[in-house]
């Protein structure tokens, strides 16, 4: 078969044509060869069994799956994985230090109470890190503001605020 | 979602090459935002995917030239706003970018993607249980008979009543913004306020762009006029929401009176609305509140209500009377 046919083939039961792609996720150098439907959350959970990283509204609407991406916050359904070649990704799998201890923001999520279920908590502090690394949390205004990305159901958001306030502190100290 | 093949451009002419010549369900992809997640609700069903984030020529932010900011069309919206020059000489631009999305989107989220935003009307994006001109042209729409409380009073049609949801657009249009575009044939430049297409009878054809046409850069000619912006933007709640109604505005004022004022509309509108009725109203005029508010109504003068958005025709002129004080405070 040719290429051409080869694709039309696939297209034909369904299938994509595999991409190569070889991205840093919490480190380690990972390459696979994905359909390019997959979304970066759908590499994270369902490949590479890191299932931190959330699925909720799958259309970027709610912040559980926020991870970080060269440093930056995103919302990893909406990024197709293919575009995510030659980057690194941080996920809350690799927040807390390798003996263990916990980062400031997971230490203040669980001392202001700043969560229900759970199940938004891990975009939450993931977005929170990134909120005060971009200096996006010198007020509870501002906060609430850069933090509006992240939909908590269970409305712990006055325990995420004061959660945030208290772990910049620290973590403008370090 | 529908399968397709994926590549990713080198160079934008190998982009506009690839795209062009391969039929129309080729498209771009810059941060994907739009895009991926209408092709999850398979609203867009592309068979050829061309990523042109790898053009790093295009991801520039200019503000030092003389007589005009220059962005290249994959800037990011987070970039752009927290620009400090950006945000101290124009803040109308800064803050229709800061006031849209999240953060987590605006990191992703580029200055030409985000132009070719598509409605947020939930009739176009329910999918098959509801009629839509836009999605399936000839098929009517059910906004008329439904709930419409979201759609446009300005430049709707009986084909279609979809709101442009987009914030950047608006703000541009006030300062007579351009974007350079290029295709098959070569560059041309088309202005903001031209880019996007009122529905008429044909709903589905959203822009002035011609197949395979990419956007490469938005330019902002420099005004002074840009330190007196604001961008105002009322949502159902505080933050990450669409606008129900917003107001990009810019003043040039003498004293207490306005030399030159620009206002254009946002959330109200099939596509991005100049108001220049409401400017001509504040031409030479005293800006006080009263004049506000008749700026206000003269950019709502021609707003069709539909069945439960007509609340929106105050809202907007309350809008841009707001937005105007607000723009008066930095003059």
């Amino acid at each position: 078969m040719t290429a051409d046919e080869q694709a039309a083939d696939q297209a034909a039961r369904g299938e994509s044509e595999r991409v190569d792609v070889t991205l840093t996720v919490n480190g380690e150098t990972r390459s696979l060869a994905i359909d390019p439907r997959t979304s970066l959350l759908d590499l994270l959970r369902e490949h590479l069994a890191l299932t931190g990283a959330k699925k909720g509204c799958d259309h970027g609407q709610c912040g559980a799956c926020t991870v970080h991406l060269d440093g930056r916050r995103i919302v990893s359904c909406l990024m197709p994985a293919v575009q995510t070649d030659g980057r690194a990704v941080k996920t809350i799998e690799a927040l807390a230090s390798p003996n263990g201890e916990l980062h400031p923001m997971q230490r203040a999520f669980i001392d202001h109470d700043a969560l229900q279920c759970g199940y938004c908590t891990p975009g939450q502090i993931m977005a929170a890190v990134a909120c005060v690394d971009e200096g996006h949390a010198g007020s509870t205004e501002e906060i609430r503001e850069y933090m509006s990305g992240n939909i908590c159901r269970c409305g712990a958001y006055v325990g995420v605020v004061s959660a945030i306030q208290d772990a910049a502190a620290k973590m403008r100290r370090t | 979602m529908q399968t397709f093949s994926y590549t990713r451009a080198e160079t934008v002419e190998d982009a506009v090459r690839s795209v062009a010549g391969a039929g129309p369900r080729t498209c771009f992809i810059a941060g994907g935002t739009t895009l991926y997640d209408l092709m999850k609700l398979n609203l867009e069903t592309p068979n050829k995917i061309v990523d042109i984030t790898g053009l790093r020529d295009l991801n520039h932010i200019d503000a030092g030239g003389h007589s005009e900011l220059v962005f290249g069309a994959l800037a990011r919206m987070s970039d752009v706003a927290a620009h400090p020059q950006i945000a101290d000489e124009y803040p109308a631009i800064s803050e229709s970018l800061w006031r849209a999305a999240s953060q987590q989107l605006r990191n992703v989220a580029t200055l030409g993607g985000n132009l070719l935003q598509r409605t947020r009307c939930v009739y176009f994006r329910g999918g098959e249980p509801f009629a839509c001109n836009k999605r399936d042209p000839g098929s009517g729409c059910a906004a008329q008979q439904g709930n419409d409380r979201g759609h446009a009073l300005l430049g709707g049609s009986s084909s279609c009543v979809a709101v442009y949801p987009g914030d950047l657009a608006v703000a541009l249009v006030a300062f007579d913004a351009k974007i350079d575009v290029l295709g098959v044939t070569g560059e041309r430049t088309i202005a903001v306020e031209a880019l996007h297409r009122e529905p008429g009878t044909s709903p589905n054809v959203e822009t002035t762009l011609k197949s395979g046409e990419l956007i490469l850069r938005v330019r902002v000619p420099k005004t002074t006029m840009g330190r007196a912006s604001t961008y105002h933007k009322i949502r159902d709640r505080e933050s990450y929401a669409f606008a129900l109604a917003s107001a990009a505005v810019a003043l040039d004022m003498d004293g207490d009176t306005v030399r030159d004022a620009r206002i254009a509309i946002g959330g109200l509108a099939t596509r991005p609305w100049r108001a220049r009725a409401a400017e001509q109203v504040l031409a030479g005029k005293t800006l006080s509140q009263r004049t506000a508010r008749q700026a206000g109504d003269a950019a709502l003068h021609e707003a069709k209500p539909g069945r439960n958005n007509s609340f929106r025709i105050e809202l907007g002129a309350r809008t841009v009377a707001d937005a105007l004080m607000i723009a008066r405070q930095r003059a």
